[in-house]
């Protein structure tokens, strides 16, 4: 396969954003959508012809174009340039794959909505940057596309901008990753202050070959783990995700669960020569993953909005993947970041499919019994919750399992600790994911009094975001209402059953050896996590730590996944209300109830401990002195002395010819006494 | 035979009491009256430099600003008629319509 060919891969999306972007307001929206798929499923099937051919060479292997000087300045050279190799690949699959299928959803989903053009040009904006973020050789063109990606999950949270609560969430998205990406900056200028280039090859070798003061790549490990905390919403920056649900469900499924979140993890897996120097930088992403995960679990459990559920628990699985890195486990991890790919994504389009047969409602209070109703989306999440629960043999068993593992062989109490950590956060993602369910598709039908009529009332009751979709409906006359809860259209389930389907099998691909697999993934990925020096035999270290101990771990994580659905079944199934009575039992549980449902007052810490005070600051000093006192106040006198000066020599200017004539005799005068007197020294 | 400097400074002087009317007086045909003295000094250097020098050229030049003053004496003194039936007045600080 050509190499240029790569070019083309981000280059279709964009000319789709361009097209759409200047001509979809005058277009028909079949057309929109048309422009729009064609320009992701073209790069979907380079992918798939890449991976063809990548498949059909045995060992390492890249691919990279020809690089393009990009900018040069002193020393100082930085070229523009795409790289291929089995990590970029996966998740060059998993962009334009679940990209693609989530394109066709929202052509259903948002067949309704005015503007889509606009959503269907930011989509593949948010195509163009991804593929150039996973795509680049090197750190700058790598932060190229984070910036791009959070601009284009910036627009599409803010879609509904009438609505406030969503160009609010917008804003608090993009601001709470400036946070992120600052740490990414300096993590940057800190590499071209050592190496002088940012080319991931040039530096991985140098840290490889030259084992450097410990110190110096943990600090660059750890303000780059920063600005994968703050894309992959871990501990402290994950507040904007729950936030990010303002958006239309395609984003959230696209954007926020399986591809953009997932750039963190990326990054910390491409440079993970350099993490692998840096063990205290290691130490702490496991950390912050497990901590993450459980914190985000937690939360998860007692939330009433169905996408904020799936929100916590995307944070959750972001987690795993963080301690997966975390103990070096970066095949694991990205296993996992792509069956969570399909099993999130196909969840939250299912869930979206949900909210549109209920014309817009989001509350899980209000929904119930829905499984006969909608039998497909039904069916398809359940594929999903059983897959994320960790079921076997569906995906999200082996990836979860290869995690535990890894974290529980990598010695040390700590790590026991943190598979500990996990294995609790397997409990509960089971526990809150059956709660979902249980509350969704089974128990009584809460939708009776749910008219389109009545909607409006409901939402101001419960004041939670909810789906826009009424609102710009109300703009748009012939729109015929939608009567009863209703399937959706076949392009809304079509996505459905292929995610399901992945979401079944997807896992299958990294089926470890202990469970009589071939665990492929990790073939697959082993040329970029342990290159082979020629000459040096393979070794696999799963033979070697023994097959009994993973089947024992394994079998744990699925008990402990089936307690988890057990205790939903039993306080949402049997006992409806039984949760309610156990929040009210005592005051402890009533505090800790009390707890989960404020997030642990994480949002209201911020506002008051940081948001607050730099607000204060903002307004008093920046506003106050700087920008009043000193940039407005030395624009006033600058001015003001204009004015002056203007009022002095506009007395000149009299329109008196003879009040002319005097200025030039008088300067004529003058001349002559240079001209007479000019040897004199008081004229030199 | 009279020396150069006599006339350079009668012009000199001609053509000062040309800048000082010319500057102080307010009617318009005086104005008038005394930029042609500022041109007649000139061209008395012009004449005595040309006898000084032997060079016919100055005397020629002469010839050119009388043409010149005379056309200028023309245009300026219809302009004057023109500006009297107009304004009903020759005071020059009268004359100040596209002032401001």
């Amino acid at each position: 396969m050509n190499p240029q060919l790569l070019w083309l891969i981000p280059i279709l999306p964009f000319a789709g954003f361009l097209l759409n972007g200047t001509l979809g307001r005058r277009l028909p929206r079949a057309a929109v959508a048309t422009i729009a798929l064609l320009f992701t499923l073209v790069p979907a099937l380079l992918v798939l012809e890449l991976w063809s051919f990548m498949k059909s060479v045995n060992g390492p292997l890249t691919l990279s174009t020809a690089s393009h000087p990009w900018i040069a300045v002193s020393g100082l050279s930085l070229d523009f340039a795409f790289t291929v190799d089995h990590l970029t690949l996966v998740m060059l699959g998993v962009v334009t794959g679940v990209g693609f299928l989530i394109h066709i959803y929202s052509v259903g989903y948002m067949a309704h909505e005015e503007g889509n053009w606009r959503f269907f040009a930011y989509l593949n904006l948010f195509m163009f940057f991804m593929l150039v973020l996973v795509l680049s050789s090197n750190f700058l063109l790598l932060f190229v596309g984070w910036e791009g990606v959070g601009l284009a999950s910036y627009l599409l949270i803010g879609f509904y901008f009438q609505k406030d609560s969503a160009a609010n969430a917008g804003k608090k998205a993009f601001i709470v990753n400036r946070i992120g990406d600052f740490g990414f900056l300096l993590a940057m200028f800190l590499l071209i202050a050592h190496y002088n280039t940012l080319d991931f090859g040039t530096i991985f070798t140098h840290i490889a070959a030259a084992h450097l003061s410990g110190g110096f790549l943990t600090a660059i490990a750890l303000l780059l783990v920063l600005g994968a905390a703050g894309k992959s919403a871990q501990i402290p920056l994950y507040v904007w995700l729950p936030d990010a649900m303002e958006g239309p469900t395609p984003v959230s499924a696209l954007i926020h669960a399986a591809t953009m979140v997932t750039a963190g993890i990326y990054m910390v897996a491409r440079c993970h020569v350099l993490f692998d120097h840096a063990p205290a930088a290691l130490t702490v992403v496991a950390i912050i993953g497990a901590l993450t995960a459980l914190l985000a679990a937690t939360i998860g459990m007692v939330q009433h909005d169905i996408k904020r559920v799936l929100a916590y628990s995307t944070i959750s699985q972001l987690g795993y993947m963080f301690l997966a890195c975390g103990v070096g486990a970066y095949s694991a991890g990205i296993f996992h970041l792509m069956t969570h790919a399909f099993f999130k994504a196909l969840l939250f389009l299912a869930a979206g499919s949900v909210i549109h047969a209920l014309g817009g409602e989001q509350d899980m209070r209000k929904m119930g019994g829905l499984r006969t109703q909608i039998p497909i989306t039904f069916w398809t999440m359940s594929a999903g919750v059983f897959a994320i629960a960790g079921i076997y043999p569906l995906s999200g068993f082996f990836s979860k399992d290869e995690i535990l593992f890894q974290v529980f062989i990598h010695g040390g109490a700590l790590y026991i600790l943190l598979w500990l950590v996990g294995l609790l956060t397997a409990g509960l993602t089971s526990f809150y994911m059956f709660r979902l369910w249980f509350k969704t598709f089974f128990g009584e039908p809460h939708t009776a009094g749910h008219g389109p009529s009545h909607a409006p009332d409901l939402h101001a009751a419960h004041g939670a975001a909810v789906h826009a979709q009424r609102e710009t409906k109300l703009t748009m006359v012939a729109e015929p209402e939608p009567h009863g809860v209703h399937e959706s259209p076949p392009s809304m389930t079509f996505p459905l059953i292929v995610l399901g389907v992945l979401s079944v099998t997807g896992g299958w691909v990294g089926i470890p050896f202990a469970l009589g697999g071939q665990n492929e993934i990790e073939h697959f990925l082993r040329p970029v996590f342990h290159p082979i020096a020629p000459g040096q035999l393979e070794f696999y270290p799963e033979f070697v730590s023994g097959g009994g101990k993973e089947q024992l771990l394994a079998f744990v994580s699925l008990l402990v996944a089936c307690a988890g659905i057990y205790f939903a079944w039993l306080l949402y199934v049997r006992k409806p209300g039984e949760a309610t009575r156990l929040a009210e039992l005592n005051p402890t549980t009533h505090m800790a109830y009390k707890l989960l449902d404020h997030k642990y007052w994480v949002d209201e810490i911020y506002q008051r401990g940081i948001v607050l005070p730099l607000l204060a600051v903002s307004r008093v000093l920046l506003n106050g002195l700087v920008d009043t006192g000193i940039v407005q106040g030395s624009a006033w006198v600058l001015g003001e002395s204009a004015g002056g000066l203007n009022w002095l020599v506009r007395r000149v200017q009299s329109g008196n010819i003879r009040s002319y004539a005097g200025w030039l005799a008088l300067g004529a005068a003058c001349v002559i006494v240079i001209v007479l007197f000019g040897h004199h020294p008081l004229l030199h | 035979m009279v020396p150069i400097a006599y006339y350079l400074v009668l012009a000199a002087i001609l053509f000062c009491i040309g800048v000082a009317a010319f500057l102080m007086k307010r009617n318009i045909i005086t104005i008038f009256m005394s930029i042609e003295l500022m041109l007649n000094a000139v061209n008395l250097t012009f004449v005595a430099f040309a006898h000084q020098w032997h060079q016919i050229s100055g005397q020629i030049f002469v010839f050119f600003v009388m043409v010149v003053a005379a056309a200028e004496a023309a245009v300026g003194l219809a302009i004057i008629i023109a500006l009297f039936r107009v304004r009903q007045t020759l005071n020059v600080d009268q004359v100040n319509l596209l002032k401001n």
